[in-house]
């Protein structure tokens, strides 16, 4: 009876752990977790560092109340001269109110190539890290398949100041894994000709962040 | 699934002998001695590194806990490597449960074999490519060619590598070798359509790209990708990038399939608030990436519908059976040890002759393939290629150890490389030292040859046989006309020695004197 791949690999590292024996001698103590976890700071102070963050990235960043949502979205989408905007499935319909464009919503059975018809797209966003300035997407109705934020050469995306927490640790708490989950920092960018960095590979070219400060 | 008991454990067996890109055709020392003359080469990684090296600084220096996340990544990685076996099994398990498919490969070979047929399976005869190094480590993109699949390598630097028929010279810059001119030129002559005005602006050239790459992803039906971090407790794989390029892979085709070595599991979802940190920084010098990708299994309505993740051994059990080796299993391939390494900055990635240069490559490549699968194997040179100087150490993010695995690596050489003349005449050298007539007497005759040996300059540029080694890459200074042994024994000797008693009995209640140590050490010197 021959093994399988399966088999023989696992029973190759069975062998090899019996051979070198677990590494340090005894099973050893828990993971030292002494980095800083469960950060907290004041709203203005976690706002001033995202945006620091992201004006380094060389995102767009706008700051508005929540009351003045569609006014903020419609001139990001105006200033760049969006005609056909997509949302995803979810997104809250008065969003886009004050905006005179195209919306197409966003629907499974369209094919993901078509997307490319898109000038931007529009989408809420599930946890911000302020110290690196990072927004991650789970694709939540609101935030919407990850195609749609990809596609487009425009991405507007609306930043809660209570879903921004200040490090790493915090943010991939408030994380479902199950979820398709896309950490953005900035456009995307490329260093790759002589270190120097280029804005605008493949990902939108322009990233727009709407933070709302009382929401 | 228990396992059969068969005995003794064995020792896992190597990445095959002349499969991969793990073996260069020549020693590192006649690589790099050729790749030193290129002066562009030397240029371009100088400047690279010491950009990328201060941009590394400047972000980790930042981070107040910046030690302790480097203690938790160590930890991480040795108890995963203590728990392989489960946190694979775990792994599969939660893979297969969200709709994936897992495959096991002992090489890479079969990992070729592998992703060949589910790449055929799907009916193209095209497949897109994120970077991976695993996949360039088991020649994927070669074995594809050879049975009619063509890979299209979708990041920037593999892209300008593929194109110019060329090789990748470092883990997170593949291109670092190449200056935009050069790169215009390949774009030039190798993008289908492209405008022949192109000129060397660097947003040009990502332009040019863009535009040649952006058909293939929305058309190429199937992906090609690596990871960065498996987790075990979850099922989720993830992958860490700039350009975007990865998202468009992980995305846009129909079937994705990921070739991820055994090493890379994580056991908990927590851990990436450790590496997420870590890894950017490190690597390119950022707080963060711009992108970096996370999913598990297949998603309805979102991505692709089918997943294939292949397992990937090839010589990694090899490693893990070696008590220090398997440290090299740690490596994130940030390439931070890379970018300060003062053999790698000078010599260039491809003197390595493997995928994975610099400090890193130089003990995972002969961990993975082994040292002495052939006569005067390549690989057996790797352990050597450094001046252990430990700054590859002091940047390591999980705290991988490199030059004591060099040395270990070193020593396991000499241990291996059987009976050879250096051997026989270490040996003879022993049975002389232990005799003082006989060493008196081959001293003399060492000095008199060396002499005739070294000529009018006083250096010997060339030993004979079997010690050619020691002369290959320094001159020896001829020696002395007189030993210190018989100088030692001389009048002359016999007068310091005095000199020297005497001094010690002046300051003879045993006080240390601290006002003019320099002065009287250096009087006796001379």
């Amino acid at each position: 009876m021959t093994a399988t791949a399966r088999e023989t690999v696992l029973g190759r590292i069975r062998d090899a752990l019996a051979l070198s024996g677990p590494v340090p001698d005894a099973a050893g103590p828990a993971v030292p977790r002494a980095y800083r976890t469960g950060r907290t700071l004041p709203d203005h102070e976690r706002l001033e560092l995202l945006v620091d963050r992201l004006v380094d990235y060389r995102a767009t960043v706008r700051t508005c109340t929540a009351a003045r949502t569609c006014e903020e979205i419609a001139e990001a989408l105006r200033e760049r001269g969006a005609r056909r905007v997509g949302v995803p499935a979810g997104l809250d319909e008065a969003w886009l109110a004050g905006y005179d464009g195209e919306v197409r919503r966003d629907f499974a059975d369209l094919p993901a190539p078509r997307l490319a018809e898109l000038d931007g797209v529009v989408t809420a966003s599930a946890v911000t890290c302020a110290e690196t300035g990072t927004i991650f997407l789970d694709g939540s109705p609101d935030q919407g398949r990850r195609a749609l934020s990809l596609v487009p050469d425009l991405h507007v995306c609306v930043v809660d100041l209570s879903s921004v927490v200040v490090g790493v640790p915090e943010a991939v708490a408030r994380l479902v894994p199950e979820r398709p989950t896309t950490l953005i920092s900035g456009p995307s960018a490329t260093s790759d000709i002589e270190l120097e960095r280029v804005e605008g590979v493949h990902g939108p070219r322009t990233l727009v962040v709407v933070i709302r400060t009382d929401a | 699934m228990s396992s059969t008991f068969l005995g003794m454990p064995a020792t896992p067996p190597r990445s095959p002998f002349g499969t991969g890109n793990l073996r260069g055709e020549r020693k590192f020392p006649k690589a790099a001695h050729d790749e030193l003359r290129n002066e562009q080469l030397r240029r371009n990684l100088r400047k690279a590194t010491h950009s990328i090296r201060a941009k590394r600084l400047a972000v980790t220096s930042e981070l107040p806990d910046w030690e302790r996340l480097r203690d938790a990544g160590s930890a991480i990685k040795a108890d995963t490597m203590n728990r392989l076996p489960e946190l694979l099994e775990q792994l599969e398990r939660k893979v297969t449960e969200h709709g994936g498919t897992v495959h096991w490969a002992r090489d890479g070979v079969e990992a070729n074999e592998i992703v060949t047929r589910l790449v055929k399976e799907t009916g193209s005869d095209e497949v897109i490519k994120v970077k991976s190094m695993a996949t360039q480590e088991t020649g994927l993109n070669e074995h594809l060619e050879s049975q009619g699949v063509t890979a299209y390598e979708t990041d920037l630097a593999e892209l300008i590598v593929q194109l110019a028929h060329d090789k990748p010279s470092h883990i997170l810059v593949p291109a670092i070798h190449r200056n935009r001119d050069e790169i215009r030129d390949i774009f030039r002559s190798a993008i289908p359509g492209v405008d022949p005005r192109l000129d060397s602006v660097p947003a040009h050239l990502a332009a040019a790209a863009r535009a040649y790459l952006r058909e293939k992803f929305m058309s190429v039906p199937v992906a090609v990708s690596g990871a960065n971090f498996g987790i075990a407790e979850t099922g989720t794989l993830s992958v860490v990038e700039s350009e975007g390029n990865g998202r468009m892979c992980l995305t846009m085709p129909k079937t994705l399939i990921t070739v991820m070595g055994i090493e890379k599991v994580l056991p908990r979802y927590q851990d990436l608030e450790v590496f997420l940190q870590l890894l950017p920084r490190s690597s390119t010098g950022e707080r963060m990436n711009p992108y970096t990708s996370m999913w598990t299994g297949v998603v309805p309505g979102d991505g692709p519908q089918e997943f294939h993740l292949v397992l990937l051994d090839n010589g990694r059990t090899a490693a893990l059976a070696d008590r220090i080796g398997r440290q090299a299993l740690h490596c994130i391939r940030c390439s931070a040890c890379l970018n300060v390494c003062p053999v790698y900055e000078r010599a260039g990635g491809h003197a390595y002759g493997s995928t994975y240069p610099g400090p890193i490559g130089a003990v995972l490549t002969p961990q993975l393939a082994g040292m002495d699968a052939a006569k005067n194997d390549p690989n057996s040179s790797l352990p050597y290629a450094s001046s252990l100087c430990g700054a590859c150490f002091d940047a390591c993010p999980v705290k991988i150890d490199i030059p004591s695995l060099l040395v270990e690596l070193r020593h396991q050489h000499t241990e291996q490389a059987g009976t050879t003349a250096e051997k026989l005449a270490m040996k003879a050298a022993a049975t002389v030292m232990t005799r003082p007539g006989l060493f008196t007497a081959a001293q003399k005759a060492a000095g008199t040859g060396g002499r005739v040996l070294a000529g009018r300059d006083r250096k010997i540029s060339r030993l004979p046989a079997p010690f050619d080694g020691w002369t290959d890459t320094r001159d020896l200074p001829a020696p002395p006309r007189r030993t210190f042994r018989s100088w030692l024994a001389s009048a002359e000797g016999e007068a310091a020695l005095r000199s020297a008693a005497e001094e010690g009995a002046r300051l003879g209640d045993g006080a240390v004197r601290h006002d003019a140590p320099h002065e009287s050490h250096e009087e006796g010197n001379r």
